[in-house]
C-alpha cells in the first residue's frame, strides 16, 4: 500500500495559522520520488497552503505561523542553515496564473540560472534549449527566443513558466492549479508534459479538477477544512476510498 | 459616452427645462476647459512675440552661442550660452544626484518599508514637495553655501555645486511619488515568480520590479528634470549669479531662470527684450521636456 520509494518531501505534524485562523491541522504527508502527488479538495481546504509551505512561499504572507516538521531529503526546510534561496531553487514552483516576466523568452529561462551564478553563454544557451524541450515548447519558440514572452498564448506562457522552473534544475516541482486558467487543448498539452516530467522530477500538483488528478497522478491526497482526510494511490482513492468524506467528495456530493 | 457624443453631433434645441440646464452646464464645462487651452496659446504667442525681436536684433547665433553677457555695459553683449550651459549642467547634476536617491527611496517605500515607517516617510516627502522654494533657498544660503565653502576651501560656496544640491533635493518628491506609483503597479505575480526561483528580495526588486516599472520611473525623472530646469528662486539664492561659463562646479553661475529674475526689475530697452528672449529659450526647453515625457509615457503603454 505505502509506496516503496524514499520520500523526497516528508511533512510531519504540520500546523499553520493565518493570524487566528488555523489553515492546516496536523498534516503528515510523504511525497515519493519521481511521482506525481495530487492534492485535491474543495476551495479553502488548505491544499494550496500546504503546497506553498513546501517552498516557504507562505513566509511572504503577513501573520503566518507555522509549527511542525517538513524535510526535503532529510533536511529540515525551516532550519536556520537552510538558505531560503537554495530551498526555492531546489523546490520549483509553477503558479495558477502563468506569470512570465516581461522580457524575452530567452531571458525568462536564463533568469534563474543567472541568479545562481551561471554566466557562461554556451551553458546558458544549452540550458535554454534543454529547459524548453523539457517543457515541450522548444519547437514552437526556437525561432523567436529573443521575442517578448508576453506575446505567447496562455498555454505557451504556462509551459514557459514550467521551463523557467526546470532551468534551475529543481528536485521537486510544485504546481498550483497550473491548468485552471487554460483552455482544454492547452490543458491537455500541460498534462502530457507532466507525465513526461515525472520521469525526472518529483511533482506535487494542486488541482480543482478531480478528473485531472485521476488522469495524471500516482498518489492523491484529499484535504478538507485544513485536515488531510486521506492519502493513497490514486486508483485506490478514486475506486475504494476508506473515508466516507472522500467518497462523498469524489462522487460529487459536495465541493 | 456614446449618447453624449451623438446628442452633441445632432444639433437639436433643448425642449424641457432640464434639457436647458444640461445644455447650459455643458457650455460652462466647455468654457472652463477652453480657459486652460487659451492660457497656453496666449502664453505661447506672447513668448514668441516678445522674445523674437531681441533675438532678431542681436542675431540668433550671437544670442544663443555668445559666451559673454554684459547687458549694462556701454557696448552691451547678449550671449546666453553661459546661462544655457549652467541650466543644463545644473539640471543634469541634480538628476545624477537625485535620481538614484529618489529611486532607492521609491523601492524602499513600495517594497521594503513596514507600514508605519512608510507612512512617516511618505508624509515627509509630501511635506518636502510643499515647502516653498524660497525656503529651500534660505536654507541653502545659510547652511549649504557656507558648508560648501568650508568643505572645499573656497572663498564663497555660492556656486554651481550648491545649485545642484538644492535642485536635487527639490526634485526628489516628483521622482519618488511617480516611481512609487509605478512600482506599486508591478503585478505581484512577477515578483512571486522571481522569489520562487530562488531570488532574494533585493535581486527581485532590481531585476524584476524596477525594469517592469521603468516607463513610470522615467516619467518621474522627466518630471523632476522639468521642475529643476524651471526653478528660479532657490537657485538664485545659492548659485552666485555671476554670468560665468560653468567651467567648474565651484564657479558662481547664472541659470536661464535666474538671469531673467535678477535683471527684470531694472531692465529696459534691448536688455529687457533680451530677457524675454531668454524666457523664450527656457520655454522651448520646457516644451521639449514635455514632448519627451509624452513619448516616454506612450512608449510605456505600448509595452503593456
Amino acid at each position: 500500500m505505502e509506496n516503496t520509494n524514499v520520500p523526497v518531501i516528508s511533512a510531519k505534524d504540520l500546523n499553520l495559522w493565518y493570524g487566528d485562523f488555523k489553515a492546516l491541522k496536523s498534516i503528515s504527508l510523504d511525497v515519493g520520488e519521481r511521482e506525481i502527488t495530487a492534492l485535491i479538495g474543495p476551495s479553502g481546504c488548505g491544499k494550496s497552503t500546504f503546497l506553498k509551505t513546501l517552498n516557504r512561499m507562505n513566509d511572504l504572507v503577513p501573520g503566518v505561523r507555522i509549527e511542525g516538521d517538513v524535510r526535503l531529503k532529510g533536511e529540515d526546510i525551516f532550519a536556520r542553515k537552510m538558505e531560503l534561496t537554495d530551498l526555492r531553487r531546489r523546490v520549483g514552483m509553477v503558479f495558477q496564473k502563468a506569470n512570465p516576466f516581461p522580457m524575452s523568452i530567452y531571458d525568462n529561462i536564463t533568469y534563474g540560472p543567472k541568479l545562481h551564478g551561471v554566466r557562461n553563454k554556451a551553458e546558458l544557451d544549452e540550458l535554454v534549449e534543454t529547459s524548453l524541450r523539457g517543457a515541450a515548447l522548444w519547437d514552437e519558440v526556437k525561432d523567436r527566443l529573443k521575442k517578448s514572452a508576453l506575446g505567447l498564448s496562455g498555454g505557451q506562457q504556462q509551459r514557459l513558466c514550467i521551463a523557467r522552473a526546470l532551468a534551475v534544475k529543481p528536485e521537486v516541482l510544485l504546481m498550483d492549479e497550473p491548468t485552471s486558467a487554460l483552455d482544454p487543448g492547452s490543458t491537455m498539452k500541460v498534462e502530457e508534459l507532466m507525465s513526461e516530467l515525472k520521469k525526472n522530477y518529483t511533482v506535487v500538483i494542486v488541482t480543482h479538477n478531480m478528473q485531472q488528478a485521476a488522469r495524471i497522478s500516482d498518489r492523491t491526497a484529499f484535504f478538507l477544512l485544513g485536515e488531510l482526510v486521506e492519502v493513497g494511490p490514486t486508483n485506490q482513492i478514486f475506486s475504494t476510498p476508506r473515508d466516507k468524506r472522500t467518497e462523498d467528495y469524489i462522487s460529487g456530493r459536495f465541493g | 459616452m456614446k449618447n453624449t457624443t451623438s446628442s452633441l453631433r445632432r444639433v437639436r434645441l433643448p425642449r424641457t427645462p432640464a434639457d436647458w440646464l444640461e445644455a447650459v452646464m455643458n457650455f460652462i464645462f466647455f468654457l472652463c476647459g477652453m480657459l486652460a487651452v487659451c492660457c497656453v496659446v496666449l502664453i505661447s504667442v506672447y513668448m514668441v512675440v516678445s522674445g523674437v525681436p531681441a533675438i532678431h536684433k542681436i542675431g540668433i547665433f550671437k544670442f544663443l552661442f555668445g559666451t559673454k553677457w554684459a547687458s549694462t555695459a556701454a557696448e552691451p553683449l547678449f550671449g546666453i550660452l553661459p546661462f544655457i550651459l549652467s541650466s543644463i549642467y545644473g539640471t543634469l547634476g541634480a538628476t545624477i544626484l537625485g535620481v538614484p536617491i529618489g529611486l532607492l527611496t521609491a523601492v524602499f517605500l513600495s517594497k521594503a518599508a513596514d507600514p508605519k515607517l512608510r507612512t512617516v516617510v511618505v508624509t515627509a516627502i509630501e511635506l518636502l514637495s510643499g515647502i516653498p522654494s524660497v525656503v529651500f533657498g534660505l536654507l541653502g544660503m545659510q547652511v549649504l553655501v557656507p558648508a560648501v565653502a568650508k568643505a572645499f576651501g573656497k572663498a564663497s560656496g555660492a556656486c554651481l555645486l550648491s545649485a545642484i544640491v538644492v535642485l536635487s533635493i527639490m526634485i526628489l518628491p516628483s521622482i519618488v511619488s511617480v516611481s512609487v506609483t509605478a512600482l506599486n503597479a508591478v503585478p505581484p505575480e512577477y515578483e512571486q515568480g522571481s522569489l520562487a526561483l530562488g531570488a532574494t528580495d533585493t535581486e527581485t526588486w532590481f531585476k524584476i520590479s524596477i525594469p517592469a516599472a521603468k516607463s513610470g520611473i522615467a516619467a518621474g525623472v522627466v518630471l523632476g528634470i522639468g521642475r529643476a530646469i524651471g526653478e528660479a528662486m532657490a537657485v538664485m539664492m545659492v548659485a552666485g549669479n555671476s554670468p560665468n561659463m560653468p567651467d567648474s562646479l565651484f564657479r558662481s553661475v547664472t541659470l536661464l531662470t535666474t538671469a531673467i529674475a535678477k535683471e527684470m526689475s531694472y531692465a529696459g530697452g534691448l536688455q529687457r527684450q533680451a530677457l524675454f528672449s531668454i524666457a523664450l529659450v527656457l520655454f522651448v526647453f520646457i516644451m521639449l521636456i514635455n514632448v519627451v515625457l509624452n513619448v516616454v509615457l506612450k512608449g510605456g503603454n505600448r509595452d503593456e
